[in-house]
């Protein structure tokens, strides 16, 4: 397993604030890694760092093995995509795409072969004659990501790529991003704060708040086995339910005691052995409840309809429970009217438990 | 008494419903000033100028047309046809340097110096001041007993001439180093807006190409600045036809003749030889200068736009 | 993805199996602080920044020097003997003509010219602007072009049926007369100024006020005027420094007793009679400029904003 891109050490510091401390991260040849994270959280700053757009304070970066800590970006062998896509706009997509091979003084003949390529495999070949303004927003970014074919570099760099977007040619372009990334087999690095964008394309995902990655793992894990309490809050919408309360020995049994509610977590993948007495936050998502269909052998508990929120496919529930409101998600096509008595039946092998202290998992 | 209820039954009339009538009133009367000077003073004062030009009014204006004869007059007079030479050369100069000067100040600027406040206030305070203080400066500096020239001289270069005021071939240049000392400033600082309004992902975009900075500037920035500097030219241009103050008070027009503008030509002409009618031609003449350069520029900002 | 597990690190896990650092550039690259770049950049602007800071300079020391000293000397060299007669008598006793007292009554009259016409133009450009950008009337559009391509045309086109109208309404020569001239001058820029800055501000509020049953003048006193505070001292830097500089409307305007002070100024300095004193000619050169300029320092940014606001939409 090569490494394409290696982080060792990376700290980033503006005078005296610091905003990247002591960053490691190895991203494998071909990987697609997300960074995600909420505004501020250092997503961007790491790209940019490893572009060599902003010069670390500390640490080593190496592309395909090679030390790029005090190259220019030009020399790193990465290409980059950026949010308003930064297209000359004075130029022709054909100029877009060759002048940074002019000024690198390739042969003209190479110059057009790589051109026809890219504009090949973008399938912009009708549009190199135009100029940035004549193309829409799905074009343009065709031609930003053909900006970075042409050099033919091994990484690719994303910067919040579709964030200038409508919805629905958000959806059509993270397609197009994903083929691409299939066909062309290249290291990508993708920053977003778009929990969707993350899941759907990343290989791997690198969560991140204040500087730090909370966890990195594939999309599913990161969903299923958030490392902590941030990562369980931040992936999920609705976000997932969080209870708070003590461990405790019942009848031979471990529960979860919230207000005199108790949720028994003997199906829960503990990864030691949960002591009692400790004080746990239980994260449970929407889609893990069942309601008024509890399993053999599993427990129920009883709980009130506050609201519902019929959204087609699906229908959200928000109910009362253990004196906290919690959100279910069930078929569409089943409806509760407001105040309804319901039984819920919950997978405790699908939940999350953090310590209420270190807001690890357990 | 039933208007209220009729009124809001018959909401489709909107326009004549009192209560819209009365609104539009006040901002009518607030707006009195405005039309007043906008259709008085404005198109009014500039039709009444250009009639009057075709009179021979001297001492009050007088409705007797002559027809063409106060520009004939106009283009024969040796003192106007410098008048507009000068004002060619100044213009074409201080055009060229301000936004060369203007352009390449706002770019140092713009590298992420330390003192970029101290050097702003330096470079624009001269803006801040007076034509007439311009003037009057830079002729003291430029005196030759004293100012520049003595002072080389006294170092030891006895030869030494610089002297452009009292230079009949120079003098327009001695102005424009007081112009470009007043203006650029401005110039620069519009600029600086310009060039902090392109997107830093453009400078982002073009390091990862590996273009060099100058590069960026010339086939990237410049060509996207092209707004900035369209709008500059236009103001920079419409301040040179008016330039009158600094001339005044830096050589009053002399040596001889060799300093005039049109501005002074048409003051003196109106107020001092009591020869309304060339002064009406030649501010006449002065307008037509002004549209030849605002009226292209309107059509491709305003006209243009409608299209695209 | 056989090893889902160790991938499943945290940072603070990966901290702990942090691996020896392979040898080669790490960190910062070595900056050399002396780059030519940076030589260039800084000594460019350097230069520029003597070349604007000279004449104040100039006028400063020769302001504090006596004659004799000024006609030894250099202009460039600093004053062996500071004297502040120079400032004294370009105040209270240089000469224009006949007339020996001083800068000080064209300082007077600027003041007494410059702060009613800032105050009326303003007050006349905000409610013109505020109306324009909130009560549209059939029509408004058109007198605001004809008011912005007004600002274009050479004011020597407009002076002589603007010297009429004064006349005959019995005020040229005096300083209102001159004080309406200002207004006039001030509209363009200063109207679109306003106007776009209302455009700006929320129309939800306007159409709040209007359902609360607010009028013209109510919402704009009591819910514009409020929330425009810096534009109106933007419009003041602009007003009071533009008008205090003007010569031309001072000339032709006013008689002579009621000169502004640049016009009393270039009288001074360049009057044909007696001997010519420089170090009087730069301490009244000085006393002029020294209203804009103390404007300009202390406004700092807003200065910059106001010309770009009346720069670059005009």
């Amino acid at each position: 397993m090569t490494s394409s891109v290696s982080i060792q050490d990376l700290s980033l510091s503006f005078g005296a604030v610091t905003v990247l401390e002591n960053l490691n991260l190895d991203i494998r040849d071909g990987e697609f890694l997300v960074l995600l994270g909420s505004s501020g959280c250092g997503k961007s700053t790491l790209l940019n760092c490893i572009a060599g757009l902003l010069e670390i304070s500390d640490g080593q970066i190496f592309i395909k093995g090679k030390n790029v800590t005090w190259e220019e970006p030009k020399d790193r062998g990465i290409g980059m995509v950026f949010q308003s896509y930064a297209l000359y706009p004075q130029m022709t997509v054909e100029k877009n795409l060759s002048f940074g091979l002019k000024v690198a003084k390739m042969p003209q003949p190479e110059i057009d072969k790589r051109v026809a390529r890219a504009a090949e495999i973008l399938q912009i070949q009708p549009l190199l004659k135009r100029k940035p303004a004549e193309l829409s927003g799905g074009q343009r970014q065709r031609v930003a990501i053909g900006r970075a074919l042409v050099r033919d570099v091994d990484v690719f760099l994303f910067d919040e790529p579709l964030s200038n977007l409508d919805a629905k040619l958000r959806s059509e372009l993270r397609v197009e991003i994903k083929r691409l990334h299939q066909s062309l087999k290249n290291t990508m690095i993708y920053v977003t704060h778009d929990q969707i964008e993350a899941l759907t394309l990343a290989d791997r995902i690198a969560v991140m708040k204040s500087g730090v990655i909370q966890q990195l793992a594939d999309p599913m894990t990161i969903y299923n086995a958030p490392e902590n309490l941030f990562v369980a809050g931040f992936i999920g919408s609705p976000s997932m339910n969080f209870f708070r309360g003590t461990v405790e020995e019942k009848a031979g049994r471990k529960v979860v005691s919230v207000s005199g509610v108790d949720f028994a977590i003997d199906a829960y993948p503990a990864r030691s052995p949960i002591l009692p007495g400790t004080s746990v936050v239980l994260g449970i998502r929407p889609e893990h409840v069942t309601v008024d269909e509890v399993p053999a052998g599993g427990d129920a508990h009883a709980a009130v309809v506050d609201i519902e929120e019929p959204m087609g496919a699906d229908n959200l529930l928000w109910l009362k429970l253990a004196g906290q409101t919690m959100s279910v998600r069930i078929a569409g096509a089943r409806r509760y009217a407001p105040g309804s008595q319901v039984r819920l039946g919950i997978d405790m092998s699908m939940a999350s438990i953090f310590d209420a202290g270190t807001e690890q998992r357990l | 008494m039933t208007v209220p209820a009729t009124t809001v039954a018959t909401p489709v009339r909107k326009s004549t419903r009192p209560n819209q009538y009365f609104r539009n009133m006040s901002a009518k009367i607030a707006s009195i000033p405005m039309i007043l000077t906008a259709v008085v003073i404005f198109a009014g004062g500039t039709l009444w100028t250009v009639l009057y030009s075709f009179t021979n009014s001297r001492l009050l204006p007088r409705m007797s047309f002559v027809g063409f004869d106060q520009y004939e007059r106009l283009w024969a007079a040796p003192r106007w046809t410098m008048s507009i030479i000068n004002l060619g050369i100044y213009g074409i100069f201080s055009l060229i340097f301000s936004l060369l000067i203007g352009f390449l100040l706002a770019a140092l600027m713009d590298q992420k110096i330390r003192f970029e406040n101290t050097f702003r206030t330096i470079f624009l305070y001269p803006f801040a001041l007076s034509f007439i203080v311009t003037g009057l400066v830079w002729q003291w500096i430029l005196n030759p007993e004293f100012g520049i020239q003595s002072v080389i001289r006294s170092l030891g270069w006895t030869s030494f001439r610089f002297d452009p005021l009292y230079d009949p071939a120079l003098v327009m240049y001695g102005i424009l180093i007081a112009a470009l000392w007043q203006g650029t400033g401005l110039v620069m600082c519009l600029m600086l807006a310009g060039l902090r309004g392109i997107d830093g992902e453009i400078w982002k975009a073009s390091r990862i190409d590996g273009i060099p900075a100058w590069k960026t500037y010339l086939f990237i920035v410049i060509p996207m600045m092209r707004p900035v500097f369209i709008t500059t030219l236009v103001i920079i241009a419409s301040g040179i036809v008016k330039v009158y103050d600094l001339v005044v008070a830096q050589t009053s027009g002399g040596p001889g003749i060799a300093s005039e503008v049109p501005a002074k030509y048409v003051y003196d002409y109106m107020f001092q030889a009591q020869n309304l009618g060339q002064g009406f031609a030649a501010s006449t003449m002065m307008l037509l200068t002004v549209a030849i350069i605002i009226i292209p520029w309107a059509y491709l900002e305003f006209g243009g736009r409608k299209r695209g | 993805m056989a090893d889902i597990a160790s991938l499943n690190t945290t940072a603070v896990a990966i901290d702990a199996s942090k691996r020896q650092l392979a040898a080669g550039p790490r960190g910062k690259r070595p900056a050399r602080a002396f780059s030519g770049t940076n030589i260039m950049v800084y000594g460019t602007l350097l230069v520029f920044a003597c070349y604007y800071l000279l004449p104040l300079y100039v006028m400063i020391v020769t302001s504090l020097k006596g004659m004799p000293e000024i006609r030894l000397g250099n202009i460039f060299s600093p004053p062996v003997e500071i004297t502040f007669e120079p400032w004294v008598k370009a105040w209270s006793s240089a000469c224009t003509g006949l007339n020996c007292d001083g800068l000080s009554r064209g300082f007077w009259n600027s003041v007494r010219i410059t702060v009613p016409s800032t105050i009326a133009s303003i007050a006349l450009a905000s409610i013109n602007g505020y109306a324009l950008a909130n009560w549209r009337f059939k029509g408004s559009e058109v007198f605001f072009i004809i008011l912005i391509i007004g600002a274009f045309i050479p004011y020597q086109v407009m002076i002589y049926p603007l010297v009429i109208i004064l006349r005959e309404m019995g005020i040229y020569g005096t300083l209102s007369g001159l004080i309406i001239v200002h207004s006039i001058f001030g509209m363009p820029i200063l109207t679109l100024l306003f106007r776009n800055y209302f455009v700006s501000l929320p129309e939800e509020l306007f159409k709040a006020a209007r359902i609360d049953g607010a009028g013209f003048w109510m919402i704009y006193f009591r819910i514009m005027l409020p929330m425009s505070l810096p534009i109106f001292v933007v419009a003041m830097i602009l007003q009071i420094t533009g008008i205090w500089n003007d010569f031309l409307f001072g000339v032709v305007f006013t008689r002579p007793e009621y000169y502004p002070i640049t016009v009393q100024l270039n009288n001074i300095v360049n009057s044909v009679q007696g001997v010519k004193e420089y170090n009087v000619n730069m301490a009244a050169t000085l006393l002029t400029g020294a209203v804009p300029l103390i404007v300009y320092f202390i406004s700092g940014r807003l200065f910059v904003r106001g010309i770009a606001a009346g720069a670059v939409k005009g």
